[in-house]
């Protein structure tokens, strides 16, 4: 009895976190006939793909695939780069600043995006970069540089310094040590900071609204926030396209977050335990 | 001596990066909020003092944005903590299928918040939203509500999509504080014959304190700049924003550079006010 209990709990909780996602696909392979009928069905009679076709052929919708890609890929690369070399620096070597740098590059990663807007916005107006993509591969490090610092200064530390004696007594630089004996053993860790940096990147939303203005640099959630299907009647949105947009730009991301999922874990939650 | 330079050097791009996005504009921010910037206009700026901040004591939408805001943190803090302890302990326990369990956990954080939101909006939609016909069908709901369209249920629908997306990532680091507790002060526990009930009370919830603690600060930093939930679902309504999405439209489609900038000095302020006020209640300590 107790048993049972217990697994009519965990039910409960798996059909509230994915239910929400199993209707945006349901929906998604629905026809119009379908979505726009009551009583709803649970699940589609004549399932079709009609609605990936018509986003598929969407021509702004592809086009903020290729921005959103592009930007956080962009944005990925330079936090990953910039940050190793932090993350060595904090994680290997020992200096006066260190703990400072270090607190100050956490308090960075809950530093608010909305409290330098302003500021930022000016910014890039000044320099020309309104409505143009760089203006986000930028502004994105904001919030992946210092994450991407502190997650992989963690990973940096838990590995055993003898390895780094060991290429000093054959008589490697720091900098060959870093590159050719550190940085191998830690593309795990790098694939899975990169990940979670771009699932970030992907999820903006505020700087890709405020910074870009023209439907041609839009990004994935500002296509979907304003999404217009192909054929649509303009008086309804088109909820069927409009979810099978959703599901094909997070689909991907899900599964490698789901087959990642340990480490990924690890790494959200590394900060909670330490302190 | 050495090791030392080269540190720094190494640390130097980054540093001079987090310079050049975070530091330079905040600073940036903080003193066009004194003047009356505005953008594409030719006109020169004027230092005007504290004119901003004045002006949005008496500006009747920076109180409604500002009491939305703060019920949201609230309301949504308090359910997501209480949902993502019980999921947590769920999971701590031993069964068969707990992987997948935590997969299923990872979905709604794995999916941008934008796009949760169209999901939701389309959930609630009231003549075709999957939520109405279950609670006619169950005989929970008399007749059909427009859940984001009426008054009375939109704060809660807006509530219930923060608390779907971020619940699942509060319980994985309730659960990561969980599984460092050692099994064995349980099993002491157990033999003083103390309940299950006594236990959680007096030796899960203070060994939590420090997952508690860091989750309940990034929890409410964020509730408190909520944006894209509030601009998806009710877009940019004078009577419904958060304190967010006031500041973004009189920043960017009003270009009004001095008074936005001094409404995001205010969300800094507030926001490190909560952080201060956390770590003073519950002591946190290295």
């Amino acid at each position: 009895m107790k048993r049972l209990s217990f697994y009519a709990l965990l039910t409960l909780i798996i059909g509230y976190t994915v239910f929400p996602y199993y209707w945006a696909f349901v929906s998604s392979i629905k026809p119009s006939s379908e979505i726009f009928a009551t009583p709803v069905g649970l699940w589609p009679h004549s399932p079709t793909l009609e609605n990936y076709r018509l986003v598929l052929s969407n021509a702004g919708f592809l086009q903020a695939l290729v921005n959103s890609a592009a930007v956080c890929l962009a944005s990925v690369t330079m936090a990953l780069t910039f940050g190793s070399l932090a993350a060595y620096a904090l994680g290997r070597f020992q200096f006066r600043g260190r703990t400072a740098t270090l607190y100050l590059v956490l308090s960075m990663t809950m530093f608010p995006q909305i409290a330098v807007l302003g500021g930022l916005y000016a910014i890039i107006n000044q320099i020309g970069l309104f409505n143009r993509l760089p203006a986000l591969m930028l502004s994105y490090l904001l919030f992946t540089l210092p994450f991407t610092v502190w997650v992989l200064t963690n990973f940096f530390k838990q590995l055993p310094g003898e390895l780094e004696e060991a290429a000093i007594v054959d008589g490697a630089t720091p900098m060959q040590t870093y590159r050719l004996v550190l940085l191998p053993l830690l593309s795990p860790a790098l694939v899975t900071t990169g990940l979670l940096a771009f699932i970030q990147c992907w999820n903006e939303f505020l700087y890709a609204l405020s910074f870009m203005q023209t439907p041609d640099r839009y990004t994935v959630t500002r296509a979907i926030f304003s999404f217009a299907g192909v054929t649509g009647s303009g008086y309804e949105i088109p909820w069927g396209q409009m979810m099978a947009a959703t599901i094909l730009v997070t689909l991907p991301l899900l599964v490698l977050v789901l087959i990642l999922q340990n480490r990924i874990i690890a790494g959200l939650t590394g900060g909670a335990v330490k302190g | 001596m050495e090791r030392r330079r080269l540190a720094w050097l190494l640390l130097a791009p980054t540093l001079l990066v987090l310079a050049v996005v975070a530091f330079y504009p905040l600073a940036q921010t903080l003193a066009y909020s004194f003047t009356d910037a505005r953008l594409g206009s030719s006109r020169p700026v004027h230092f005007v003092g504290l004119r901003n901040y004045f002006d949005l004591l008496v500006d009747p939408r920076f109180y409604s944005s500002l009491s939305l805001t703060v019920r949201f943190a609230t309301v949504t803090v308090v359910f997501e903590f209480t949902l993502g302890l019980i999921i947590a302990l769920v999971i701590n326990s031993q069964f068969r299928g707990r992987g997948l369990m935590r997969a299923a956990v990872l979905v709604p954080w794995a999916i941008p918040t934008v796009m949760s939101t169209q999901m939701w909006k389309w959930m609630y939609h009231d003549v075709f939203g999957v939520l109405n016909d279950l609670g006619l069908r169950c005989g929970l709901l008399a007749a059909p509500v427009a859940w984001a369209a009426d008054p009375a249920y939109l704060f809660p629908a807006l509530c219930a999509v923060d608390i779907w997306k971020t619940t699942p990532f509060i319980a994985l680091m309730l659960l990561a504080g969980l599984q460092v507790i050692p099994a064995d002060i349980y099993e002491a526990a157990d033999i003083d014959g103390a309940s299950p009930l006594q236990q959680f009370w007096a030796l899960t919830l203070p060994l939590l304190r420090p997952a508690i603690v860091v989750t309940l600060i990034f929890r409410t930093l964020d509730a408190l700049r909520a944006f894209d939930i509030f601009y998806v679902m009710v877009g940019n309504r004078p009577h419904y924003q958060t304190l967010a999405v006031f500041n973004q439209q009189v920043l960017v489609e009003f270009s009004r550079v001095g008074p936005g900038s001094a409404i995001s000095v205010v969300i800094f302020l507030l926001i490190a006010f909560f952080v201060f006020v956390y770590m003073r209640l519950f002591g946190v300590r290295e």
